[in-house]
Formats: C-alpha cells, structure tokens, sequence
C-alpha cells in the first residue's frame, strides 16, 4: 500500500475499525459493455477491484472479509454465461493460493459459503483445496459466498437442527434413557418439546467462521440484499454508492468507514438490545 | 417500513407518515421496529385506519380525496431469528416426530409453510423505508428480505411527504409497476413542466430533463 493510503489507514485507526466488511461485486457486466468489452473482461477488471479493496481492508485492520461472489440464484443465467464465470472463478482460486499472492501476504485463511455440492467437480476441488491450503493462515479471513443465498443458509441450518435433534433422540433412545424425547413412541398427549432454539441455527449458518458484518457495500447503486447475509445483517451499515463495482475504490471505503465511526455507538447499541 | 424504536414512540408521526401512506394509495404496510413499540400501540393506530373509516372522505384543494383502506401488519425482532427457530421446530414435528428421519432436504416453500404456521408468515415487501439515524434494517425478517428495495429515508421527526414520494416514485420507475401508484405520465418535451396524478387525486409537479437514451426526473 502506498504512503498515502498508509496516513489515511493511521488516521481512520483512531476512531474505531470494523472487524468486518462484505462486498456485493454488482457492475462487473455493465461495466463491460460501459467499456466495450467483452463480458469476462468486466469480471476480469472485478478481480483486480475486490483484490485491491481487500488489501485495503487488511492494511486497516479489518479482520474478516466476506463476498458474494456467485449466487444460486445466478445459475439462471445464460449456460455460456454460467460457463465462462466458473471458469474464471476457478483460475482465481487457483491464483489465490498461490505463493506470492496477497492471500499469504496478509495470513489469510479462506473459507466458501454456500451449497458447494451445487458446484461442478473442478471448482468444488479448487474450493476445497484452498480451504486447506490457507488453513494454517489466522491473520485474516476471506469468506467467499459461492453458490450461497440466505435462505439456502437458513434452510442448510434448520436442515442441520433438525437432524442433530433426531440423532441426539436416537442416541438416548438406545442408551435406554427416552427422557421426554416421545417422538420415537408416540406419547397420549403427542406433546413434543421444542427445543431447536437461535443458538442451534447460528452455529450451522455458513457464516458462522465469522462475526456479523459492520458494513455491506454494494456496488452500482442497487438498494436490494439479493438474499446475502440477511440473517447476519441486523445492525450492520449498509452502503450503496451508485459506481459500478470494478470502479470502486479507497475513497469509497473510506468513506463507510467514516460513516461507520460516525454510527458506532448507535450501532452498538442496537447490537446489545438484540 | 422499519423505524427506529426510540423515534416510534412519537405516535403522531407514525399516524401522519401512515395517513401519507394511506394517501399515495399504498395498499399495504409491514410496520417494523425491534422492540415492539408499534406492536404495543397497534390499538390507536389499527383505530384510525380501520375499514370503518373507508368510507370517509375529505374535500382538498378542491379535489376529493378519498381515505383508503390500509392493511397493516405489525412486526418486531421476536418474529425473525426466533421465528425461524420456532419453524424449526415446527418442521422437526412434523417430518421427524414420526420416528424416521425423512431423506429429502427441506424446501423454500415448506419453510414458508411452516413461519405461516406458527404466525410469522407474510409476505416480502416490494419496498422498505427506514425512519431512522441509519441505513441499517434492524432486525426486520431475514426470510422476507430477499429481493426488497432498501431506502433509508433520514430520521421520522425529519420526515416530508416529497422524499416519501420520490422514493415510492423512483421505485415505480424502477419496477414499471404502475398499478401501484396509477401515475399517468403525458410524454413533455423538454424542459416542460408537467403533471403526475395519483389515484388520490395529489399531484405532483415535475419539470423533466430529457437526455438522449435515458430518462431522467
């Protein structure tokens, strides 16, 4: 990073840093055709974006970094489309966990969020591969939300809850212990006592590696979630500056830092209530 | 909408910026703050825009205005991450109670089933005003969320009629849903003036600047 972006990282350190920032990469597309690009190029000038905004966020002491890089709802694309992203996202991965990469720079550990099994083999591999690869890494985390929408989280941790119950009821069952858990045997009164509670769901979110975000910035204006971090977003800051996403840059995150430490209390205390 | 629940407590605004609502000609509306301040004055509000008063009407600026009826719905914390868990455990009953633990995973529409079930259904906004110091949704339920315009319109004692309209308005160019808001636009040239009406009868002047290939208010 250079000197100047080096003051500015001292300067915002004064005031409180969020621990952690997620990004919605929207604009790649537009961007492209902006330009008169193809397509991959616009995606192309993405990676370079998101690498230089992680570096950014790292350099300033924010710990965790999350993207919404592939939604499942974006398996709906054109076929081509789906295609050429996957690839680039697997030639990504690949350079990520590569030697002189800022992934080792900063000590990142990385993990994928998200229905990994929706994936094609060779990308699901590269995924898992990088995920070990960075395991010894406990500086920073990069999660990158691949194939990922909230409510699949939701469904994935309430799928999780329940089969956890039942196999927690099984183990009792056989030890001889039935302790209420009637459903095996079908008590008169049919009672069953609940007992999946918002703890149980939390821990088997996908998100679950990191803490709720401070900040979600969206790129291109766009005032929608599209189903990223909804269960993780109560009291986080939520950022739309109306630039495409390969044009972002310092000053746009300066500038929700900024309005971070401007919220801080208040947003801490919404924190406490809930 | 999502407010703020220290600035829900000033229950005239809420009265004012609902019957703002009611007057645009809104539907519909999800009243949310975290703590249930609205939830706890839903008598006097759910009073003033009950369907008893449907067929009031009130002559202004000459032009007869006719107070819609509003459905609303009131919606605090307690019906997001808890209700999910209550779902949980509602589908655990239903597809694990029986003794076998069923193969398939479960689907979107059965875990909308079941927060239904257990009174926390409803449906998505199309779009979300925040009244309040932040862009932050506070808490409003994750499951209803998915695709919903988010504005943050400042805090509710500097609420105005024209930022709610323009938010409603963009959104409505956004969307091409016209039957929202029944905006009847003449196409200007130019500079010119020109009119859009509600289907309450308020009308909004706006003088349009056209650019080549865009359209710009």
């Amino acid at each position: 990073m250079d000197e100047d972006s080096s003051s500015i990282s001292r300067v915002l350190s004064v005031g409180p840093v969020p621990d952690h920032i997620a990004f919605i990469m929207d604009g790649n597309r537009r961007y492209a055709k902006k330009r008169n690009l193809l397509d991959g190029a616009g995606h192309r000038s993405g990676y370079l974006a998101l690498m230089n905004m992680l570096k950014y966020c790292y350099e300033l002491g924010v710990k965790y970094a999350t993207i919404y890089a592939f939604s499942i709802d974006n398996f709906r694309r054109r076929p081509e489309e789906v295609q050429s992203t996957m690839q680039l996202i697997l030639e990504k991965i690949e350079d990520l966990i590569k030697e002189e990469s800022m992934v080792n720079q900063y000590g990142v550990r990385i993990y994928f969020l998200g229905s990994l099994k929706l994936l094609s083999k060779p990308v699901r591999l590269a995924a898992e591969r990088a995920m070990v690869a960075t395991s010894g890494n406990s500086k920073s985390v990069l999660s990158i939300c691949l194939a990922y929408t909230s409510s699949d989280e939701i469904l994935h941790a309430v799928q999780e809850c329940c089969g956890e119950k039942w196999d927690e009821g099984s183990a009792l069952e056989s030890k001889g212990a039935g302790n209420g858990l009637v459903f095996l045997k079908g008590n008169e009164n049919g009672k069953i006592k609940p007992s999946i509670v918002v703890k149980d769901l939390e821990k088997h979110m996908y998100a679950a590696v990191a803490p709720d975000p401070d900040i979600i910035i969206r790129t291109s204006g766009e005032t929608r979630l599209s189903n990223f971090l909804l269960w993780q977003s109560a009291n986080c800051l939520l950022y739309a500056p109306p630039i495409l996403w390969p044009e972002i840059g310092l000053w746009h995150l300066i500038w929700a830092v900024l309005d971070f430490q401007r919220n801080f209390s208040y947003l801490k205390e919404k924190t406490k209530l809930s | 909408m999502v407010i703020d629940s220290e600035e829900a407590q000033e229950l005239s605004k809420v009265l004012e910026l609902l019957q703002w609502v009611a007057d645009i000609g809104v539907k519909s509306v999800c009243l949310y703050d975290p703590e249930g301040v609205l939830k706890n004055n839903k008598e006097p509000i759910m009073q003033r825009f009950s369907s008893a008063n449907l067929s009031e009407e009130a002559a202004v600026n000459g032009r007869l205005v006719t107070r819609r009826n509003l459905t609303l719905e009131f919606v605090s914390f307690e019906d997001g991450k808890e209700a999910v868990a209550k779902a949980a455990n509602y589908l655990f009953v239903k597809h694990y109670a029986n003794g076998t633990k069923e193969k398939s995973d479960f689907t979107e529409p059965q875990m909308a089933e079941a927060l239904g079930a257990i009174g926390s259904g409803g449906a998505e906004p199309d779009l979300l005003l925040i009244y309040g110091p932040t862009r932050c949704h506070l808490g409003f339920p994750a499951w209803r969320l998915r695709y919903t315009e988010i504005v943050h319109m400042g805090p509710l004692k500097s609420m105005s009629y024209g930022s709610l309209v323009k938010a409603i308005f963009k959104y409505t160019m956004v969307h091409q849903n016209y039957e929202t808001t029944d905006a009847l636009v003449a196409v200007p040239s130019c500079g010119q003036k020109f009119e859009i009406s509600f289907h309450s009868g308020i009308s909004y002047q706006i003088k349009l600047q056209v650019c080549i290939g865009s359209f710009r208010v």
